[in-house]
């Protein structure tokens, strides 16, 4: 046996020594330094959370459509609760002695997870129950404030664009472990979208209290202190006297209006009507379930998110099919009698002059024709067969937008459907169908739905004869100057040669003299070239959806337009009074006396009652 | 009973039986004081921390009977089977493992949670006293090396990748049996001045630790020296050097420190004295300097190399992740926080602390992990610097008895493994009271005996009892 007599005596010397070296720092800090006890018995840190306040949410022209403004949290400190002046707690908040018993109770239960934190025990108290609560905040121990910032909104403007601000739940927690509980978050519209601009960055004080529950002095002076960093200010490209104008037209009906820049796609006009309102947004969770059990769902984005037959407006698209295919030309007539018939079908029509040529079926409207024109391009001898057709009509469509997100920076867009030939060997089984069996789809009917944002997205098509811009609503974020909107040009599958004729009968139908048969003529504008195209989708629920989608002016497009009214009837009667006196606010920046008229109709109409069981 | 159960039992070593026991008690009084809480009140209510640890406890005492009645020899034929089956644990961890408290190292049968990487220690050091007591075992040899090096660093992977870093680093402790059974003695003595001045330079700056070294060495050559005037003289002109040519250059409306970093200065002063110094060594042939002088400047190496690695090498989040566990997290909230509020608590014990279940800092999740990793927390707020300090010595009187039963052990394997329990003991409690009074870093390892859980407990009451065993048998 090997006797290491040395190593054994250092390996025990080497132990008593590191041991004793606790045994000293134990003296240190239980016997000579007093530091830790004073600190001990009457001190205790206390972190304050300095929320940052959001970044301000701006229109084109500077002005403030989402602002911030001050709010106040009673927090709660369960480990530090004492016996306290409970009536004068509720007096303050206006709370009733069994209410304040039910709420301390519920958070004497979870009094365990909370531990040392602090929870929010009343949300956004007023401003003078703030300064009363501070005056006496030493008889309420275990209570103390937490200062945020809201959001608030100068002008009431469509809330589903905008979205709101709400506490993080666990869910949204448990996925986001950078955020903690109590951290407010932006939902929906733009406030969720930009969530990662606009939220800013928290910091904290570090303070020590006595046991009176009064800030002593801050931690180390602040060393370890950090300062809260404001989100980031963005400028959108809505337009806001033109979003008011646009709300006051739609109010009292169910629907969406969009209004773009043909020449950017950036948004001018976004509304969902009926949508959120704002006063219900700063503190949106004390109105959740009232907006969530309103029958007109206001949380459902409609302009974004609904899928519409696009009705008329449709014809645009298949014209414009049927020109590139060359099944048609401008010159080919066909005639109408009150509708399209094939054996025992009839697509009916209005009563209208016949025949007529590809720009007055534009210009009229007329059904017969597109029945025509969607006949040739199925059964076009080019292709092998109608399923190769339809797909190739499948293909023409979705480069239009539609069918597809188009990818707008606000969450919740649908892509909306455009069938195929599988859509239809589905439902009939193969070689089950013609083109007489989807001959609704002409007229934009049948299976086929369409967001309004592409209604307006085809606008913008018409207006630039042949390409359009990714509808977007921010425009910049100065400090962030990195930062450039996701936009991408796409170019549809017809030439822009096409567009002329068709072009000009969406002029003729809004300025084509009475008695011509101009569907549109209440969209006429004194002074403005208007280009439009009414459409009437039906609807088997009610009346018809009333559609227009319009552009102007003519030459170098300023603004398109698409307006679709559930329930409000024909094309003409409601839509297209909606999306040309916006036209002419945004261009003229007025209404013409001999259109006052139809602004006071516009205001006075109200649809709600079809809506309302 | 028969005769030879009767000297089983007198032979036993109730010495280290007792001090288990007061420890064990010690433990299951601070968790209790701990989660303590007026409405659950039974002693053995399983839905609190205190409940489950009797039941741990009563298992140990039933693990340590256990162990008492199979045959000594056992553990030393079978400690390669043992090893291989600790090894094949920790893999099966790496396949079935459940996620709990951030690391995934627990293996779940029904109610059990288990924690294969706590009980490494046993299979390690048994399987180590297995190699290394072969007859023809030489530890200076590259084979013996390899060996030792392979039990101790698989495992250590292993338990690495389940990200148990703490308890990863507990199979370091084993160097202290490699000392005593002949490694020389400048290796574990290099590795631990190698941590401190890496832990040092990452913790202060590097000036201060320039001077830790500079002073250090100077002390050592004035001890090591056959004549004191030259250090002398060094100390005196170094000082002289570095603190008069800053003030000379003042006079003269030359601020130094303008233009160069202190530490810069230090360097440029140091220089001529290395150069010097080593002249000196090789032409009178003074390996003690010439040793010296190779120690200062790897140190100087090691401590510019760690701060170039830190601050440039390293991405901000594997930065944090070091602070982090070493302790200096700058984030309030992290342990940072944890660290501060247990000095509190344990400094406002005082001498004689507040009293049983009157700690208040220790009460609802102040100090988090209270019961696990901060028990000594508990210990000291409410027994003060006495309890503390009762219980620091109770571990000292643990392990010399642990070293004396070890160096009466006929067989090397028994003196060997008791080492190895020595060590693992020591390692545990140094590193875990030490973070707790904020000396060592923040590496979450429990305390042994006392902590809350049961594979902890159970560990630990094999590691001594098996080494009991021996001792009772070693004839």
């Amino acid at each position: 046996m090997e006797n290491r007599a040395r190593e054994k005596n250092i390996i025990i010397a080497f132990f008593v020594i590191c041991l004793l070296i606790l045994v000293g720092r134990l003296v240190f800090l239980q016997l000579i330094n007093q530091e830790y006890k004073v600190t001990a018995s009457n001190n205790v840190l206390r972190y304050e959370i300095i929320y940052p306040s959001r970044g301000l949410i701006y229109d084109r022209n500077g002005n403030i459509m989402v602002g911030n403004q001050s709010a106040y949290d009673i927090m709660i400190t369960p480990r530090e609760l004492e016996p306290f002046d409970t009536t004068g707690f509720c007096s303050i908040f206006h709370l009733s002695r069994e209410q304040m018993d039910k709420m301390l109770a519920q958070i004497d239960s979870r009094r365990r997870a909370i531990g040392y934190q602090s929870v929010i025990f009343l949300r956004q108290v007023s401003k003078e129950q703030y300064t009363r609560f501070l005056e006496r905040a030493h008889r309420f121990p275990g209570f103390s404030v937490q200062t945020r910032s809201v959001r608030n909104y100068p002008s009431a403007i469509c809330g589903n664009l905008l979205g709101y601000i709400i506490e993080a739940d666990r869910n949204f927690l448990e996925k986001n472990p950078e955020y903690r509980a109590g951290d407010y978050i932006g939902r929906t519209g733009l406030e969720e979208y930009y969530e990662p601009w606009l939220k800013g960055e928290k910091g904290y004080s570090i303070y020590l209290r006595d046991v009176h529950n009064q800030i002593k002095s801050p931690y180390e002076e602040g060393a370890y202190d950090k300062p809260a960093v404001p989100g980031k200010n963005m400028v959108t490209s809505l337009d806001l006297p033109l979003q008011i104008f646009g709300e006051e037209l739609m109010k009292n009906k169910v629907g969406s209006v969009i209004a773009l820049d043909p020449s950017s796609g950036e948004i001018l006009t976004l509304i969902t009507s009926t949508g959120l309102s704002t006063e219900y947004l700063t503190n949106f969770g004390a109105y959740y379930s009232q907006v969530i059990s309103d029958p007109l769902k206001p949380m459902f984005n409609r302009a974004i998110m609904s899928s519409y037959p696009p009705g008329s407006v449709f014809k645009l698209v298949n014209g414009l099919i049927g020109l590139q295919e060359g099944v048609v030309t401008p010159n080919v007539r066909y005639s109408c009698n009150m509708g399209y018939r094939a054996g025992s079908l009839t697509v009916g029509c209005h009563s209208h002059p016949s025949p007529l040529n590809l720009m007055q079926s534009v210009m009229m409207s007329c059904n017969a024709y597109y029945c025509n024109v969607f006949r040739n391009i199925l059964d076009n001898p080019e292709y092998d067969n109608i399923v190769t057709a339809m797909d190739n009509w499948q293909e023409f469509v979705k480069s239009f937008g539609f069918g597809q997100k188009l990818g707008i920076d606000i969450p919740g867009e649908l892509p909306g459907s455009i069938p195929g030939s599988g859509t239809y060997e589905r439902i009939y089984g193969k070689n089950g169908w013609t083109s007489l069996t989807v001959i609704s789809l002409a007229i934009g009917q049948g299976e086929i739905g369409a967001t309004p944002l592409q209604l307006a997205n085809l606008a913008a098509v018409m207006a630039n004869s042949g390409h359009y811009y990714t509808p977007h609503l921010v425009r910049e974020i100065p400090e962030d100057p990195e930062f450039r909107p996701t936009v991408e040009r796409h170019h549809v599958m017809v030439d822009s040669v096409y567009f002329p004729v068709i072009v000009e009968g969406m002029y003729q139908a809004v300025n084509a003299p009475a008695g011509s048969g101009a569907t549109a003529r209440l969209a006429a504008i004194p002074g403005v070239e208007l280009c439009g195209k009414t459409g009437t989708a039906q609807n088997p629920h009610g009346e018809d959806h009333s559609v227009f989608i319009c552009f102007a002016p003519r030459e170098d497009p300023k603004i398109a337009v698409a307006v679709y009214i559930e329930q409000g009837g024909f094309g003409a009667s409601q839509a297209a009074p909606v999306a040309s006196l916006l036209v002419e606010k945004y261009l003229t920046g007025e209404i013409h006396p001999s259109r006052q008229w139809l602004y006071e109709r516009t205001l006075e109409q109200d649809l709600l009652t079809r809506h309302i069981e | 009973m028969s005769r030879r159960e009767h000297t089983f039992f007198r032979k036993l070593d109730w010495w280290s039986v007792a001090a288990y026991l007061v420890l064990v008690l010690i433990g299951w009084i601070s968790i209790f004081s701990a989660v303590y809480d007026p409405e659950h009140g039974q002693i053995l209510d399983t839905s609190q921390r205190y409940g489950m640890q009797t039941i741990w406890i009563f298992g140990a005492w039933f693990l340590a009977i256990v162990v008492l009645l199979i045959p000594t020899r056992f553990y030393e034929m079978f400690s390669t089977v043992l090893y291989i089956l600790g090894i094949l644990l920790l893999l099966s961890v790496l396949v079935l493992g459940v996620e709990r408290g951030g690391s995934r190292s627990w293996l779940v049968f029904g109610p059990v949670h288990f924690q294969p990487a706590e009980m490494t220690k046993v299979f390690v050091a048994l399987g180590l006293a297995g190699v290394m007591s072969r007859p023809h075992f030489h530890l200076r040899t590259f084979r013996g090396i390899f060996y030792i090096a392979a039990l101790i660093l698989i495992p250590a992977a292993l338990i690495l990748l389940e990200d148990e870093t703490g308890l990863a680093l507990v199979l370091l402790a084993f160097i202290i049996v490699l000392y005593r059974e002949g490694l020389p003695g400048w290796i574990p003595l290099t590795g631990i001045a190698a941590i401190v001045l890496f832990l040092l330079s990452i913790i202060w700056s590097p000036l201060y630790v320039l001077w830790l070294t500079l002073v250090i060495c100077f002390i050592t050559a004035f001890l090591a020296a056959g004549r004191k005037r030259p250090v002398f003289i060094a100390v005196v002109s170094f000082a002289a050097v570095y603190f008069l040519i800053p003030i000379l250059l003042d006079l003269f409306s030359i601020n130094l420190f303008a233009h160069i970093e202190k530490y810069i200065w230090f360097l440029i002063v140091t220089a001529p004295l290395v150069i010097v110094s080593l002249i000196l060594a090789f032409h009178k042939r003074l390996t003690f300097l010439k040793v010296l002088i190779l120690s200062f400047v790897s140190s100087i190496i090691l401590i510019f190399s760690v701060g170039y690695l830190f601050n440039n090498v390293l991405k901000p989040h594997q930065q944090e992740r070091i602070e982090t566990l070493l302790g200096i997290d700058k984030d309030i909230y992290g342990s940072g926080y944890n660290v501060y509020q247990s000095k509190v608590a344990i400094g406002s014990g005082g001498f004689s602390g507040k009293g049983f279940l009157q700690g208040t800092q220790t009460k609802y999740n102040f100090v988090p992990e209270q019961s696990t990793d901060f028990i000594f927390c508990s210990i000291g707020e409410e027994w003060g610097f006495l309890g503390a300090s009762l219980v620091i010595f109770l571990y000292m009187f643990l392990l010399i008895r642990i070293i004396q039963i070890s160096e009466k052990q006929r067989h090397s394997y028994g003196r060997i493994y008791g080492y190895g329990v020595a060590a693992c003991i020591f390692f545990h409690v140094f590193i875990n009271i030490g973070m707790t009074i904020g000396i060592t870093p923040v590496i979450g390892i429990p305390l042994p005996f006392i902590s809350y859980g049961g594979t902890s407990l159970w560990t630990f009451t094999l590691l001594l009892f098996i080494l009991l065993k021996m001792d009772a048998t070693n004839d």
